[in-house]
């Protein structure tokens, strides 16, 4: 028995679960709404002859519903699949909703509209790159900062920069630096050569020294294997030297054909390193690959 | 039961926690109390400090028996003993396996095939684009400005709302040879995206503690001439390829005459960059001032050659996050290395 009055009564009078008051209406929250407001005319609770459309994974169903299925409530709504194209809904939604009410087929050709409109809009964006917000729990973003303030502490940035740029001084990397004692500059250049070796074979391709990251490391770790490795290999010449080259190739020094400085001379005696200092292996490479020498110096 | 439960307390543990001895009138008996388990504040403070004070007195002692027998060593000409190396992280970090060994055929095959080896071989010069990400503000734009000044030949395009792939497309025909975004989150830089050119791999870091060059105290104002770089502490084989990558920003002749030197330092798998500008000074160290009982008093002036720095430029800290082969590609990227979170349940272990 289906008295569509007061069933209507009822609900707006007494309690619908399915209606939301806000500021500035009622809104309707059941899902067979075809527009969303709680009214006379679009609660699908009070109207015993109801269509809606309802939108599944992008493709859209009209719903019906008729009084002659009201005591089934199981098979109450028949569904028919619209197509994607606006045109052909329109002429499906007027073929099955013939001769109903014309509000109600104006209203749900207005959903149909707005849900069209809005399935482009998302296939757009969903096309378009959006930036994805990660969130870093608070307990690693902690653990990180204090992470780092203890490796700023051990790192001691500016005495390793200071030896660095030393042992590139020792080196000769610098051919014209102008800010020094010359003949202090020269007396310890001087000291330097007694102690280490220079580097005759390579004076045209010699290496531009870059601040040696692994080998630097890894040869101050393993010096015993580096003892072992050059023993192997019968290496006549070992430099000591603090600071490695850089086994790149080709990169050219600049260099210029200076007189003044003692420390591009050649020189004959060669000395084997005593075993306290630090001993590193420069690896030198030729343009082919094939040709792969291995000189220590 | 209290009693039972300080004696059993008293017996597990060690003789180095602050205990003392309380002589009772049985001398089998003697309770072991924690200094920390009496009562009265006056009484326990004083226990307390008079432990220490005992420790301090025992630990000069060491001291001064350790440098007595080193000097007595060196006097007779013998070896001095084995100094005592502390244990530091470093020492004992965790075996590495991908740890770059100089003899490593494969590792300069691989230099040679990389994605850097034209720019570092010269062949090309380095090409720098930095741009930000959509929404920029607060320190971003002054920081750009000053890793404009320290990346030489880098320009700054403003990052419209083009897609992140469409800009390197858009780098590539200009014949760029690396990208730099600059990623703000809450009004502070926060990550460095850095991407090389044509097809090489996309480095995420994330950036912390920025210092910009107007809050150092006596910054110095870089020149324009090319700086020369310093990599330090780049150790293991993925160390190596980032140490080479920021090796592929910087052109590979620098200009000595001006001076300048940037580092990047790696240490516990942060990456710390400085900028600086140096100079070789000469220091005179008077010799033998140690020895305060030689009366012939020692004239001798060492001069020892020493390098001080000023610092310019700015001063951050980076941590990767990410390398990711190719180019920048998110969803369908081949991740060369990516952080997670169970890499860092060991203090130990560290993968640059």
């Amino acid at each position: 028995m289906q008295n569509d009055d007061v069933i209507w009564d009822i609900i707006r009078h007494h309690h619908c679960s399915y209606m939301a008051k806000i500021q500035t209406g009622n809104f309707c929250r059941n899902p067979y709404n075809v527009t969303g407001i709680c009214n006379r005319s679009s609660c699908p609770l009070a109207n015993s002859r109801y269509a809606t459309i309802r939108d599944h994974d992008g493709i859209f169903y009209l719903y019906m519903k008729t009084i002659e299925r009201a005591h089934m409530p199981n098979k109450l709504w028949e569904r028919v699949k619209l197509p994607k194209n606006y045109m052909k809904a329109l002429e499906i939604i007027d073929k099955h909703l013939e001769y109903w009410p014309k509000l109600l087929v104006h209203k749900i050709k207005q959903r149909l509209t707005k849900m069209t409109q809005y399935r482009i809009r998302m296939v757009k964006l969903s096309k378009k790159v959006r930036e994805k917000i990660m969130t870093v729990p608070r307990k690693e973003v902690k653990r990180e900062s204090r992470r780092e303030e203890k490796a700023l502490r051990a790192a001691q940035i500016e005495n390793v920069i200071e030896k660095e740029l030393l042992e590139r001084l020792n080196k000769g990397v610098y051919p014209d630096i102008c800010n020094y004692d010359e003949e202090i500059f020269n007396k310890l250049l001087d000291k330097n050569k007694e102690e280490e070796q220079e580097e005759e074979e390579e004076e045209a391709e010699v290496e531009y020294v870059e601040g040696d990251y692994e080998l630097e490391e890894e040869l101050e770790d393993d010096i015993e294997d580096m003892g072992d490795f050059l023993k192997a290999n019968n290496f006549d010449d070992i430099e000591g030297d603090e600071d490695d080259l850089e086994e790149q190739p080709t990169r050219k020094k600049v260099k210029k054909a200076s007189v003044s400085y003692p420390l591009k001379q050649d020189d004959g005696t060669e000395k084997v390193r005593r075993k306290d200092k630090k001993v590193i292996v420069e690896v030198e490479r030729d343009e082919d690959i094939g040709n792969r020498q291995h000189n220590v110096m | 039961m209290a009693k039972e439960k300080k004696r059993k307390a008293a017996e597990e543990a060690v003789d180095g926690d602050d205990y003392i001895e309380r002589e009772d009138k049985n001398p089998k008996k003697q309770k072991l109390i924690l200094a920390s388990q009496i009562k009265n504040k006056e009484k326990r403070s004083a226990v307390y400090a008079k432990l220490k004070h005992e420790k301090r007195v025992e630990k000069r002692k060491k001291i001064k028996a350790r440098d007595a027998a080193s000097k007595q060593a060196l006097e007779l000409g013998e070896e001095p003993p084995e100094k005592m190396v502390p244990r530091t992280i470093e020492n004992t970090r965790e075996l590495d396996e991908t740890v770059c060994r100089p003899d490593d055929e494969e590792l300069f095959a691989g230099n040679d095939a990389d994605e850097f080896s034209a720019v570092l071989k010269q062949q090309t010069a380095p090409k720098v684009l930095i741009t930000t990400c959509r929404f920029n503000s607060s320190r971003g734009p002054a920081f750009i400005k000053e890793l404009l000044s320290v990346i030489p030949n880098a320009q700054y395009y403003k990052r419209g709302t083009y897609e992140l792939k469409k800009i390197v497309e858009y780098a590539k025909n200009k014949e760029f040879t690396s990208i730099i975004v600059v990623h703000t989150n809450r009004r502070e830089p926060d990550a460095l995206l850095l991407i090389g050119l044509p097809d090489g791999p996309t480095a995420h870091f994330r950036l912390s503690n920025l210092v910009l060059r107007k809050d150092i105290k006596n910054h110095g104002n870089p020149t324009s001439h090319e700086p020369e770089l310093v990599l330090n502490n780049f150790t293991t084989r993925l160390g190596h390829r980032v140490g080479r990558m920021i090796q592929s920003l910087f052109p590979q002749v620098p200009n000595f005459r001006g001076r300048r030197v940037v580092t990047f330092h790696n240490q516990r798998d942060f990456i710390f960059f400085r900028h600086h500008r140096y100079v070789f000074e000469v220091k005179e160290k008077k010799e033998g001032l140690k020895d305060k009982k030689s009366k012939a008093s020692q004239g001798k002036t060492e001069k020892k050659a020493i390098a001080r720095l000023q610092e310019c430029g700015p001063r951050f800290t980076l941590k990767l996050v990410s390398l990711q082969h190719g180019t920048f590609d998110t969803k369908g990227g081949e991740f060369e290395w990516v952080h997670k979170a169970d890499m860092d349940t060991s203090r130990r272990r560290f993968f640059i």
